[in-house]
């Protein structure tokens, strides 16, 4: 019995070697282009014989990524904080107060979350050229908010509604505090779990983001990492390992953050599936 | 403490009912703590979406300041249009293809998780790894792998004898690339949901079912699948939204091409904008995709939901 169960161990642990090197090949691929310098057309499954770390200097420089990492860095953090403060004050009042006003209002925000905001791009790219914020960090972090306030907002009532007990506030309210102090000195401190998976969702998501980038900032002052690699992956097509170290290089911070914050980061993208 | 906390929680009680006596309370909204969130919301999505149904009504080009109503010309233009056919196809296979592949092997990819083997965080790690990375960058590192000329698949090929592949550039096979790629780096999701509805599945379940001489097969099929469907209606649901809105990938791997080859609904409507100023008709098939996606979230949330209380 003991045999059998430790052949079966040993067979399935074969399967998922496999499957993991499987997943392993771009990534493979992608390290040995970047390795190889310029000239080099050996097979890309060889492994370089003279590590070359030339392409990323070199991509550094010609894609522009410092200033697409301080691009993203604010445009991230910018949308994280306003998705924090707004999404938790919002749901408050949404997630305690039965109010009909109240309870229409939180419907609003869930229907939104089916429309896809891409969908209204025509008037909206329409909206931002007419209010003259074209190529700004303001519209970007603008546009993301609002694609993720909806989600926030469901994460932040749900979790109020079902965890915050209610005799907190109403002990703090009585003490004559005003609801503002009440909100953000005993609730807020409270909302950790959701804080910490809205800002993973938007790490992951707005960090990634491609869609409302490509549309809003062109420019290159204001160019996120994606756009910047998009555009460079246009003027490299005949010369791969740039392109391919430059892809290094923009998703580097967010693999390292993933493989040592694993667990947050499986947990706060699961709860913010639940979107559907 | 415990006590001092009954205690003050009592007299906040009490001090609540006697409140209500002296004056009936009527509820305040406090409208005042959601406003910012929602004239964001608005502004950026609630008035572009309306604007949106406004401008497919006209024949605006994008930049003009004129346009003319023109009634449903749009819409009868876009049913006459043999590429919204294929975009709406092609729109559907990255919907539904990538949703049942994600789900399949994620929930074989689950099962296996589920038996006891070893390095199962570092085979968990792996297959999840590409959640967390742009799809943008996604699609490039599989392009090195596709690409024609210098990609890993025609060095393996030209390596064995066999003549190198445009695949990229095969009108019938590159959408299909596109739902393979957008799988590879979605399955973790499908893969981590039903690895936490099989580990919520108790085991006496199947203890009994073995007593009773039920074969693995049955009790996959009369335990596992109907504890599941909570999870599968997630990951329908959830997977089915993300293909239909695919955009990033196809723009790394094929820009749509060749021709409208591998376009989706919004890369189509992108290109008819930005590079074709049609503005007026790229509305248009903006409110045929929002309608798409709204109809068959909906029908899989509902079916899968039925499923549910079925089981």
């Amino acid at each position: 019995m003991k045999e059998k169960y430790k052949k079966s161990k040993m067979f399935w642990t074969g399967v998922a070697l496999v499957i993991t090197l499987f997943h392993l090949v771009p990534f493979y691929i992608l390290i040995t282009t970047a390795l190889k310098a310029t000239g080099d057309f050996s097979s890309k499954w060889v492994f370089p014989s003279e590590l070359s770390f030339e392409n990323f200097a070199a991509a550094w420089e010609q894609a522009g990524l410092g200033s697409a990492f301080v691009n993203t860095f604010i445009i991230t953090g910018g949308a994280a904080v306003l998705l924090i403060i707004l999404g938790s004050l919002a749901a408050y009042p949404l997630a305690r107060i039965n109010t009909r006003l109240n309870k229409f209002i939180y419907f609003v925000f869930i229907a939104i979350m089916v429309i896809p905001p891409l969908t209204a791009l025509v008037p909206l790219y329409k909206l931002v050229v007419d209010i003259g914020m074209m190529n700004t960090h303001e519209i970007a972090i603008l546009n993301n908010l609002a694609a993720f306030l909806p989600l926030t907002i469901f994460l932040y009532a749900g979790f109020i509604r079902s965890t915050i007990p209610k005799e907190l506030e109403e002990a703090a309210k009585i003490d004559g505090a005003g609801i503002l102090v009440t909100f953000f000195r005993i609730v807020f401190p409270l909302l950790k779990p959701v804080t910490a998976t809205v800002l993973i969702i938007s790490c992951v998501f707005i960090w990634n983001d491609y869609q409302f980038a490509i549309f809003f900032l062109q420019d290159k002052e204001v160019q996120t990492l994606t756009v910047a690699l998009a555009s460079f992956f246009g003027q490299n097509q005949n010369n791969l390992n740039l392109v391919a170290s430059a892809a290094i290089m923009s998703m580097l911070p967010m693999t390292v953050l993933f493989l040592f914050l694993q667990k947050y980061f499986v947990a706060g993208l699961s709860s913010g599936s639940v979107k559907g | 403490m415990s006590e001092y906390v009954r205690e003050s929680h009592q007299s906040v009680v009490q001090k609540k009912v006697k409140s209500n006596v002296h004056k009936p309370k009527k509820q305040k909204s406090l409208w005042w703590m959601y406003l910012p969130a929602l004239l964001v919301v608005s502004l950026f999505i609630i008035y572009p979406f309306l604007n949106g149904i406004r401008v497919s009504f006209t024949d605006w080009n994008g930049f003009s300041q004129t346009r003319n109503y023109i009634g449903f010309e749009q819409y009868t233009r876009m049913l006459r249009d043999p590429d919204t056919w294929l975009v709406v196809k092609n729109t559907l296979l990255y919907g539904i293809g990538s949703t049942i592949f994600q789900n399949v092997i994620g929930l074989l990819y689950a099962l296996l998780l589920n038996k006891s083997i070893r390095f199962k965080s570092f085979t968990r790690t792996i297959i999840y790894l590409p959640v967390i990375i742009s799809p943008l960058v996604m699609g490039y590192i599989w392009y090195f792998f596709f690409a024609y000329q210098g990609g890993a698949l025609n060095d393996a090929f030209t390596l064995f004898g066999l003549s190198p592949v445009n695949a990229l550039g095969n009108p019938d096979l590159n959408p299909w690339i596109i739902v393979f790629v957008n799988t590879y780096q979605f399955v973790g999701i499908a893969m981590i949901i039903y690895l936490a509805g099989l580990q919520s599945i108790s085991k006496d379940f199947y203890e009994a079912a073995q007593i009773d001489g039920a074969s693995i097969f049955q009790q996959f099929k009369k335990i596992t699948l109907p504890l599941l469907m909570p999870a599968i209606t997630i990951n329908m649901v959830l997977n089915v939204i993300g293909g239909l809105k695919l955009f990033d990938v196809i723009i790394a791997l094929t820009g749509g091409g060749p021709g409208n080859a591998s376009q989706s609904m919004s890369t189509f409507m992108y290109d008819l904008y930005f590079s074709r100023q049609d503005a007026g008709y790229a509305a248009t098939q903006g409110v045929l995709m929002a309608l798409i996606i709204l109809v068959i979230s909906l029908l899989a949330l509902f079916y899968f939901k039925r499923k549910e209380v079925d089981a």
